[in-house]
């Protein structure tokens, strides 16, 4: 049987890989899969890099600076299956959250607006506010940033963005180390839960269908087992099904809590797994829709537009150089022409483009598929924007900074 | 241990830091010219953070990796530990720095596997004695004979003896044996 050693970080979007092993899906593609759980992004990242592990959950923007190379010598990784999309919120201080008022809970133009003018006041007593993002390269960073920007704060001089370990975020938001956070679950359901903050806004409602965690290869490993590669595709296609069934959510909500795992309270791994979180201490529950979309409407699909988009957004922060190049080498990251294969006569859904016009949905849309009928959800970010992966200098250039 | 081994091969200005909280500020006070830091430590993130600020103020701090130290780097991860050097430092002087923190680490890793696998095999014995223990009494079986019915079942269903005695003793706690 074919070996493959996966990293993760305790997150609930690291249900994929956790149920394929544990449902016996790995085992049933002829895959035997060892899970290993690290404390921080950059060990996940080196174990992956230094081949440790053979595949890791990682963040988008992580595997695309690791490709390109933009903090330390470049080692080329592929990320042919996406593990969900969104899933975390933006989480303040009981303090601060009071101070914006709650009632703006549910309209994240409003909320933002309202933190903005916070932040711009904060920053000219010279307090500026502190938020926490798990990692530079994350889509945390990057979507926080986006809903700051259009709603009109500078994330790079009104407000001071900083990096904490997910784990810890209910401590630093309890001991006022922070006054706000960006992170995924069940750690938001967790602070919230100790009473020490209160969810604002969910990256979905930021951006629809922002993307997220993959599993990322190194590219060597992928070119060198391309056939295990696509058994153990497989095998995460069919834990997709299992965790958007709703019947069996609670058993999945169970696996993720053990202590090898998330290591957290069955209660708040559901509440992401359902869609309804709970926003405050003793609040009812919120429906979110589209707050983790961790299978369906073909999430897995590596867009490339997607890696395009966030290369922009690396660009627009000064984390990436300005140039076609650049969103080329983001792109050939994303690796859809692998998924596609794995999963061809499988009755999985393939999407017939590789990139799209992000942010161009409103309503749900049959679009083009080889097999399967795809129906994509609306993929709208807040302000209306959309990303043209064909004009990406463009959208770079007219955005504000 | 790695402290000492760094101070008996002649590096002196060595501060170990470690609380979470304050660590940033602590470096920028410190300005260390290389910091080690355990791959289970989860301010790696946070490290690398300030790093990456710090050279976007020219401040030369750099993460390790040229390609041409991929193999001692790889050896460091193997240990489990990241190693950070400012840039600019001499490869050389680095290198006996780093190849010292791996060979202790390791040697340190080693000894705690070894403590570990002691622990779990004294807790197994444990666990089989009890099981054991239970058919005895429940079946009539002396020791050697209930100990052989563990074994059986473990080979027959593939699953480790500690397991089935384990499996065994929480159904006889269940069930409500007079323990």
């Amino acid at each position: 049987m074919s070996r493959f050693r996966i990293g993760f970080l305790p997150l609930v979007d690291a249900v994929l890989p956790i149920v394929a092993h544990e449902y016996g899906l790995a085992a049933k593609e002829g895959v035997s899969i060892t899970l290993i759980r690290d404390p921080s992004w950059a060990t996940v990242r080196d174990r992956l890099i230094y081949g440790q592990t053979d595949a890791s959950h990682l963040l988008a923007p992580l595997a695309i600076a690791t490709s390109m190379g933009l903090d330390r010598p470049p080692v080329a990784l592929a990320a042919p299956f996406m593990l969900g999309l969104n899933g975390n919120t933006v989480t303040l201080s009981n303090d601060i959250a009071a101070q914006i008022g709650l009632d703006v809970i549910g309209d994240v133009t409003r909320t933002g607006r309202a933190l903005a003018d916070l932040a711009r006041a904060r920053a000219s007593q010279g307090a500026r506010l502190r938020l926490a993002v798990v990692h530079r390269y994350s889509s945390h960073n990057y979507i926080l940033r986006y809903w700051l920007a259009a709603s009109g704060c500078d994330p790079d001089h009104d407000v001071e963005i900083v990096v904490v370990p997910p784990p810890f975020i209910a401590e630093s938001l309890a001991m006022g180390e922070i006054d706000g956070s960006c992170v995924g679950e069940p750690w938001n359901s967790v602070a919230v839960a100790g009473g020490h903050g209160v969810i604002v806004a969910a990256t979905s409602q930021i951006w629809n269908r922002g993307v997220e965690k993959l599993l990322a290869f190194r590219r060597e490993t992928l070119d060198q087992r391309r056939d295990e590669v696509e058994a153990l595709i497989r095998a995460l296609h069919e834990a997709g099904k299992i965790v958007s069934d709703p019947a069996q959510r609670e058993d999945v909500a169970r696996l993720l809590a053990r202590a090898d795992y998330v290591g957290q309270p069955v209660e708040l791994i559901l509440r992401a797994l359902s869609n309804e979180i709970m926003l405050g201490q003793g609040h009812n529950a919120t429906r979110i829709r589209d707050f983790l979309v961790l299978h369906r409407e073909a999430a897995n699909f590596p867009w490339r537009s997607q890696a395009m988009w966030l290369y922009s957004q690396m660009v627009r922060w000064s984390h990436g150089a300005l140039d076609e190049q650049g969103f080329d080498e983001a792109a050939a990251v994303f690796r859809p022409d692998v998924y596609r294969s794995a999963l061809a006569g499988t009755g999985a859904i393939l999407p017939g483009a590789s990139a799209k016009v992000e942010g161009a949905i409103a309503q749900p849309l049959a679009v083009g598929s080889h097999s399967g009928r795809l129906i994509m959800g609306p993929d709208r970010f807040f302000d209306g924007g959309s990303f043209d992966p064909d004009r990406a200098l463009d959208y770079v250039r007219s955005q504000a900074k | 241990m790695i402290e000492e081994g760094l101070r008996e091969a002649g590096f002196s200005d060595i501060h170990l830091l470690l609380e979470r909280n304050g660590l940033v500020a602590k470096l920028h006070q410190l300005a260390p010219d290389v910091v080690l830091i355990n791959l289970e430590n989860p301010g790696r993130d946070v490290l690398e953070e300030s790093f990456a600020l710090s050279r976007a103020l020219a401040r030369p701090i750099a993460m390790f990796v040229d390609q041409s130290d991929e193999r001692s780097i790889s050896a460091a991860v193997d240990a489990g530990i990241s190693a950070y050097v400012v840039d600019g430092m001499r490869k050389e002087r680095i290198k006996p720095v780093l190849e010292l923190a791996v060979r202790r680490f390791n040697a340190f890793s080693r000894l705690q596997t070894e403590l570990n696998e002691a622990k779990s095999a004294l807790a197994e014995r444990k666990i089989v004695d009890r099981a054991k223990a239970v058919l005895m009494k429940r079946r009539n079986l002396d020791e050697p004979a209930a100990y052989a019915l563990l074994r059986k079942q473990a080979m027959d269903t593939g699953r480790r003896i500690a397991e089935v005695a384990e499996a065994l003793v929480t159904a006889e706690a269940l069930l409500g044996g007079d323990e």
